[in-house]
């Protein structure tokens, strides 16, 4: 009698796994958001904004910018989200531009940076803080290769980077757009793509991910990786020996925004967590992270920032890019991702 | 044509029950993947004829991508990419799993277990642990003579590793049914081993080498995990698909690389025609079980064989392991346990793993039954040639479909108000549904290739004998499948353990597999924590692993009795 002990054995973790009992007696209303904030600063975003908001409970879906954006916009027939709480601003204007976005001005939102807040009124999105592309340099592979330490984007054309910098590809990634918009915006387009052909000789890898560049310069796999600040400082904590460069000569960056997606069920619940996320209480919060907030009255806690670090980000039109996106990428596969394969 | 002759045309047989049976078995798998792969496909690659506004426009997208100069690029790349990994695996996985079914060598259960090892971790595993080894701070990079692992180099090894395993489980079950009559015929008429080779044994396993090679091949161009981690900037197609559908939303030009993903499905389906064709199955109803006698001269070179591919596996999933419990390679290398306490990266924690192992054990129990009764209807069902053959097409297209295609097509559809499967959206159903589809040909491939090897005989005695199908099926087909039934169930578990692309677009919050935590956690550039997720998943795959081998004792004792004299 074999046969029974097996196919018990074979069952009984399949039987385990049934959802028995799956009695939620909660009356809380169950808000689902969506977000592309990083994983370490989930759980203090729920629990500050659920004490905040009695009554509501937060449910994330968290994913890589792309991810995100791509599941949002699939989703369009039918979405599942209810709100967007730390989503790339070009994302949520290609969702604006879907009619994605319930348009909604949450009490406060007044107090923000004109750029932080859609032009719509009344508002589809508000903008929590920026984000600006940040060099990871690596400093122990600096010391041995005897590298100089740089500090403008002109720095890197030094040909004794060749081979060692690593940035995302724009076509596959948010940051290696912001980015590269950042360049256009400060060195005007001609000059841009002259500096990026020249950088091109330099660079090793286009990489498919915006944290990836940081990454493998923590690593030590290249010395210098272009990514964005929050990346850099999370491995930074982490022990890895980088030094964070912000480019004194304008950073393109971008901005985290929320919005209460089309199609909610949970409308009213969405508007309070819209006003929770312009309130000051919250700016604090992304101040613990972000060195540029959306409400200018609120003083970021985060250290390492260069003090007139505000004047350093450049001219970005965040309208101006979504609408010439197609155009910039294209320029840019033409000009460097059709020859990029690996060299030393 | 007199009137007779119209007559006589008209005459058809009379469909007996067993014929309504295994119609009904056809199309019953006709309808599963119609509903749960061509529909959702279909809604997503008709994205490729049309502009972002949803207007048709013919071929205009088609046009459009081929005037981007980067295609023919990637185009090239995958091709010889894939075509050079093929022809490396093959040879591999033949001497292996000739090795495991036709030798005498010792340790063929634990070698049977090690070939599996490359699919029971997430392919993050072996790419992590090349670049432990040879990135740029390596510690064997001096080999490389200032070669780079990053591009073609990476890729192929990694690939190689990855699709080792599906070639193994097809050409072992393509091996293992001999008739010992054969040989000792041929050892009778004095005909030399080569003869012997080229005359009995690889005309018995040809069709298995068709699939198998076809089965690498589109593995290959179809996987974007591991050019996306160790590919550096070298494009392959399905970069471009990330580029397009992840990196631009463009759904639109996404479908179109979609669309040219699918022709090495196409291809291998008419090489799977053109080898079942020249096939004949090989246990006759009288066949006699070979079993291999020792043979030092043709043992120990195989077993060398097996050693080295195992060694070399062992040794990758060694790297990664000590990579798990480093505190930050390469610049802290003391050892910790406390990248295994995941709730520090992911507030999901360990959670994540609890919802792969419930996916994977679904996935398991529901997928392999259900591959192999279709798989059986389709071979056996010789009264509606078309629409088995249709059938037979469709279970050979979710191994050419990239799994981020497959997720998003998902969405569309059955996230679309009215769907009446809208329910399973969200739910754990829908990861389960949608790695069954994914995974399904490796399955059907095997199971078929051991059908193939059952005589028809078994049929028609139980035919005549008024023994209904499903009774010969349950009494004779599947005690003998029973192996390759475990196998499949094994080879669903582990990839639903692992699998990434598809369901990272499918997922909701309490649903999250431990393989999207895991790719996070590297993304974070936690890729210590990654590598324990990678370790723990891996373990977990073995563990179930070791159940089956167990089992599979328990079975060959009670159900393959009969194979050996």
């Amino acid at each position: 009698m074999l046969r029974r002990p097996l196919l018990a054995a074979l069952a009984a973790p399949l039987l385990a796994t049934l959802p028995i009992a799956v009695a939620d007696a909660q009356q809380r209303t169950r808000l689902t958001v969506y977000t592309a904030l990083e994983n370490e600063q989930l759980p203090e975003f729920k629990r500050a904004a659920e004490a905040a908001l009695p009554g509501i409970e937060i449910v994330w879906v968290r994913d890589s910018t792309g991810i995100v954006t791509t599941r949002l916009l699939a989703e369009k027939e039918n979405p599942r989200a209810d709100v967007i709480w730390g989503l790339s601003v070009f994302s949520l204007q290609r969702l604006e531009q879907e009619n994605m976005l319930l348009p909604y001005t949450p009490s406060g939102a007044e107090a923000l940076r004109p750029q932080f807040r859609s032009s719509a009124s009344p508002t589809t999105w508000i903008g929590m803080d920026a984000f600006v592309s940040a060099v990871c340099f690596n400093t122990a592979v600096a010391r041995q290769r005897n590298l100089p330490t740089p500090s403008t984007w002109a720095d890197l054309l030094d040909p004794a980077y060749r081979g060692l910098i690593a940035m995302p590809n724009p076509a596959s990634s948010g940051t290696g757009l912001l980015t590269i918009a950042g360049w256009l915006g400060t060195m005007g387009e001609e000059q841009a793509w002259a500096f990026m052909t020249k950088l091109h000789e330099n660079v090793a890898v286009y990489t498919h991910s915006g944290s990836a560049p940081c990454n493998n310069a923590a690593r030590g796999e290249y010395a210098i990786g272009l990514s964005f600040d929050m990346r850099a400082v999370t491995l930074k904590n982490q022990g890895a020996p980088i030094e964070i460069i912000v480019p004194s000569d304008g950073v393109g960056f971008d901005l985290e925004g929320a919005a209460i997606v089309r199609g909610t069920r949970n409308e009213a619940a969405g508007r309070r967590l819209m006003d929770y996320a312009a309130s000051e209480a919250a700016m604090a919060l992304y101040g613990r992270y972000y060195a540029l907030l959306g409400h200018p009255g609120v003083t970021p806690s985060v250290q390492g920032y260069p003090a007139a670090f505000a004047e350093r980000l450049a001219k970005v039109d965040f309208g101006e890019v979504a609408t010439n996106r197609d155009r910039i990428l294209a320029e840019w596969s033409r000009r460097f991702d059709a020859k990029s394969a690996p060299r030393n | 044509m007199t009137a007779a002759a119209r007559a006589a045309q008209r005459v058809r047989p009379v469909r007996s029950t067993d014929d309504v049976v295994l119609i009904a078995v056809v199309a019953l798998g006709g309808l599963f993947l119609a509903v749960a792969l061509a529909a959702p496909l279909g809604a997503l690659l008709a994205k490729s004829f049309q502009d972002e506004a949803g207007r048709f426009v013919g071929l205009a997208n088609y046009i459009r991508y081929v005037e981007t100069p980067a295609l023919l690029g990637s185009l090239w790349n995958s091709l010889w990419v894939a075509a050079l990994t093929t022809a490396i695996v093959l040879p591999l996985a033949f001497g292996y799993a000739y090795a495991l079914t036709r030798s005498a060598m010792p340790g063929k259960a634990f070698f049977r277990a090690i070939a599996l090892l490359p699919i029971l971790a997430p392919s993050l595993l072996p790419a992590l642990a090349l670049i432990y080894l040879f990135g740029n701070q390596g510690m064997l990079k001096p080999l490389l003579m200032g070669g780079t692992i990053y591009g073609p180099a990476g890729i192929i090894v990694s690939e190689v590793f990855y699709c080792f395993p599906p070639a193994v489980l097809i050409l072992a079950t393509a091996l293992s049914g001999a008739d010992a009559r054969l040989y000792e015929a041929a050892e009778a008429l004095r005909a030399s081993r080569i003869r012997v080779m080229r005359t009995v044994t690889l005309p018995a396993a040809r069709y298995g080498m068709v699939s198998a090679g076809f089965v690498v091949f589109t593995l290959v161009i179809t996987d974007f995990g591991i050019p996306k981690v160790i590919g550096g900037s070298f494009n392959v197609l399905a970069t471009d698909v990330y580029k397009q559908v992840v990196g631009q939303q463009n759904f639109q030009m996404g479908a179109v690389v979609g669309m040219v993903l699918l022709a090495p499905a196409v291809l291998a389906y008419l090489a799977d025609g053109w080898a079942r064709r020249r096939q004949t199955s090989s246990v006759s109803a009288r066949a006699v079980p070979y079993v291999a006698k020792r043979r030092p001269k043709r043992d120990g070179p195989l077993l060398l064989h097996c050693a080295v591919i195992a060694a070399l596996m062992l040794g990758l999933i060694g790297v990664a392991a000590w990579g798990s419990l480093i505190t930050f390679w390469p610049w802290n290398l003391s050892l910790t346990l406390a990248n295994y306490e995941f709730g520090r990266f992911d507030s999901a924690g360990w959670g994540s793993w609890w919802n792969s192992v419930t996916l994977a054990a679904w996935t398991a129990a529901i997928g392999a039954p259900l591959v192999f009764v279709f798989a059986y209807g389709m071979e056996k069902a010789k009264t509606v040639p078309a629409l088995a053959g249709i059938v037979r097409f469709a279970a050979t297209v979710p191994l050419a479909v990239p799994g981020l295609v497959l997720g998003i097509a998902y969405i569309f559809y059955f996230n679309a108000p009215a769907n009446p499967a809208g329910f399973l959206y969200g739910t754990t159903g829908i990861l389960v549904l949608n790695s069954i589809v994914h995974f399904y040909t490796v399955g059907h491939l095997a199971s078929v290739t051991a059908l193939k090897q059952l005589d028809p005989e078994f049929e028609s005695v139980a035919a005549s004998l008024k023994v209904p199908v499903w009774r010969s099926f349950l009494a004779v087909t599947v005690p003998i499948s029973l192996p390759v039934i475990l196998d499949v169930a094994i080879y669903l578990f582990v990839n639903a353990m692992t699998t990434v692309s598809a369901v990272v677009f499918l997922y909701a919050p309490d649903t999250k597999p431990a393989s999207v935590a895991l790719v996070q956690m590297d993304e974070a550039g936690q890729a210590s924590a990654a590598a324990a997720m990678a370790i723990t998943i891996l373990a977990t795959s073995a563990a179930v692993k070791a159940l089956h081998v167990w089992t599979d004792g328990v079975i060959a004792r009670r159900t393959q009795a009969w194979r050996s004299r």
